[in-house]
């Protein structure tokens, strides 16, 4: 079986990127930020909020958490509902706790099927981000643009109306991106997303309908990743956070304000045998005294304001 | 297809005649940052996939798009701050996507070798021409851009022919991270035995790779491994000369979270002065060539079947 001559032929064999969504730009060689009070390291929490319906969708794949076992699979359903039942709210504790206010990404459906929760968040504070309608609503490479633009219509005006927030910030369930998601986002006004995981600081990303900022994901220090993914343990998980911040700490002496984003997962750090590991080292980052915590929306808006 | 892939003899680790590394070094100690370009649209191979889910699959797509913006900047100054050269395992259209890390890299005198074309063009399922076209686009490329003339080969995401090895030695390559059977050089068998190819010790089992996601070990966890390695390699290096290489990938030990300890890695190592050679792959396969390559040869002799020992 030999290749096709075209699979030696390289039509974007260019200087930069190979598609045009952004330009390469060394993370060392870009103009420095200050956070407010001149604090070294930003810290971005978010805790995704993830609606798992009992029947997956058809689709190309399925989000990371779906269903597994043949239906009606109870095990996986309710592991995901012990997350936004019990888990998350051991998280908002940790979080008032310590006086950090935190990004949301929360599926429409959970909105709506759960108004308590979402009323909770909204009184504490935190920010809400758009994360589609439910972990089903995948937007991946090949769907139809009428029904990617449907769910994320649909998405902005549930959880705005629902929430009573403007809503600027977006992340995909899956943070799968079809060709066009970065347009339609921009498109629907939002100001940033973080489905890309290709750095440490936002940056700007072009489409068709504007720009959009992209805020870091760090998939790599996610609980998930770390602890279920790798099967790593909690004082491993807390080491290698601290690890990360002492990097930025340094960096930022010679570099500017650095970022330093957290994921979380409520069905996975909000166990009851994990949480104090996320009390531990959240509360190691605040005692530093070299912390700013804050939301997507705000971190994003300094950062924008000095480019 | 063939049960034996033919490119050696098998040659106990005991006994061997004995290497010693220039001014009586114990471990040849070369790292080997693989500087990658993998594309978001490639075309199919199909034998290979290149992304598990459909274009564009943006994940791990910029997961690895993240250490050439980033992790690959973290790597190079902590490499400058122990004096080690990096031999590159490169991605050659780096070469034209992203020259200012190639520059860099040259600027310190760093060596390079090919890793392919991007590390989303795989070699299975290529005709002879079509592999020669990526080595003499890898020679013609690296050449072009730096003034080197590569002298090693690690085939792109380790995909090979059964030709592969052998074209190495036609086109005048010195040595091959392809093969893992050993942790020293040793002479590889081709049909131009004049040319003197070796295979390089390289290992995936000491790989940031395999370190991180194929055994989900923290930052810290494959610093002490490495640190295990080194004194392990250091130790058999008093009876005959040893190589370690730290195969490694920007976007992965190029992470906040992985640097610090990592840098203490290299600082432990580099520390034994006297026993370490600090290196890169082709001056090690220069001197083994020069060296102790004719002497190999005919020890392996000895073990050939139906030759009594």
């Amino acid at each position: 079986m030999t290749l096709p001559k075209n699979y030696l032929t390289y039509e974007n064999r260019r200087h930069g990127m190979d598609h045009d969504l952004y330009s390469f730009s060394p993370l060392f060689d870009r103009a420095p930020v200050t956070w407010p009070s001149s604090k070294k390291v930003a810290l971005w929490i978010t805790v995704a909020l993830e609606y798992f319906p009992l029947v997956p969708n058809e689709g190309p794949f399925k989000a990371p958490g779906h269903m597994v076992t043949p239906y009606p699979d109870y095990r996986t359903y309710t592991t995901r509902d012990y997350g936004n039942r019990v888990g998350i709210f051991r998280i908002l504790k940790v979080l008032e706790t310590l006086g950090i206010k935190a990004s949301i990404p929360m599926n429409a459906a959970l909105a709506e099927r759960y108004p308590s929760l979402l009323s909770e968040i909204v009184a504490g504070g935190h920010e809400i981000v758009a994360h589609s309608i439910d972990m089903n609503s995948l937007h991946y490479g090949g769907m139809d643009i009428d029904v990617e633009r449907s769910q994320i219509t649909q998405s902005l005006d549930t959880l705005r109306t629902l929430s009573g927030q403007s809503i600027t910030g977006w992340v995909s369930p899956a943070r799968s991106q079809s060709e066009n998601t970065l347009a339609l986002l921009a498109e629907a006004g939002l100001a940033y997303q973080a489905d890309w995981v290709n750095d440490d600081m936002p940056y700007v990303m072009k489409t068709d309908k504007g720009k959009i900022v992209s805020m870091p994901h760090t998939m790599e220090l996610e609980d998930r990743h770390l602890l279920v993914n790798l099967g790593q343990n909690e004082d491993v998980y807390q080491e290698q956070i601290l690890e990360a911040f002492d990097c930025f700490q340094k960096e930022s002496s010679s570099h500017g304000g650095r970022l330093l984003h957290l994921n979380l997962t409520p069905y996975v750090i909000g166990q009851p045998w994990r949480i104090q590991a996320l009390k531990q080292v959240l509360k190691s980052l605040i005692d530093s005294n070299d912390i700013w915590t804050a939301t997507g929306h705000e971190i994003m808006s300094c950062w924008k304001e000095q480019q | 297809m063939k049960p034996d892939p033919e490119l050696y003899d098998y040659w106990p680790y005991k006994n061997r005649p004995k290497i010693v590394w220039p001014e009586g070094k114990k471990v040849a100690f070369w790292v080997a940052p693989n500087i990658e370009f993998y594309e978001l649209n490639p075309p199919v191979n199909p034998q290979r996939k290149a992304w598990p889910r459909p274009y564009p699959d943006i994940t791990p797509y910029s997961y690895r798009d993240h250490g050439n913006r980033v992790g690959h900047w973290r790597l190079m100054d902590i490499m400058d701050e122990f004096g080690i050269r990096g031999s590159v395992s490169l991605s050659v259209a780096m070469c034209q996507h992203h020259p200012e890390i190639v520059e860099a890299c040259q600027n310190r005198n760093w060596e390079f070798f090919s890793h392919g074309i991007y590390n989303t063009r795989y070699i299975y399922g290529m005709d002879e021409d079509q592999e020669r076209s990526i080595l003499e686009d890898s020679i013609k490329t690296v050449e072009a851009a730096t003034g080197q003339r590569i002298k090693g080969y690690l085939a792109p995401a380790l995909t090979h022919t059964e030709k592969t090895i052998d074209l190495l030695a036609e086109y005048d390559f010195w040595y091959s991270c392809d093969l893992f059977q050993d942790d020293q050089p040793q002479p590889l068998i081709t049909s131009h035995s004049d040319k003197k190819l070796i295979s390089m010790p390289y290992s995936l089992e000491v790989n940031d790779h395999y370190a991180f996601n194929v055994y989900g070990q923290s930052a810290r966890q494959y610093a002490d491994l490495l640190k295990r390695q080194f004194d392990q390699l250091l130790e058999e290096g008093a009876e005959s000369g040893t190589v370690m290489c730290i195969p490694l990938h920007a976007y992965l030990i190029g992470r906040s979270h992985r640097i610090g300890p990592f840098r203490e890695v290299l600082d432990y190592i580099t520390a034994h002065k006297d026993d370490v050679w600090v290196t890169t792959a082709a001056e090690i396969a220069e001197f083994y060539r020069e060296t102790y390559y004719d002497t190999a040869v005919e020890d392996i002799k000895k073990y050939k079947k139906g030759v009594s020992v």
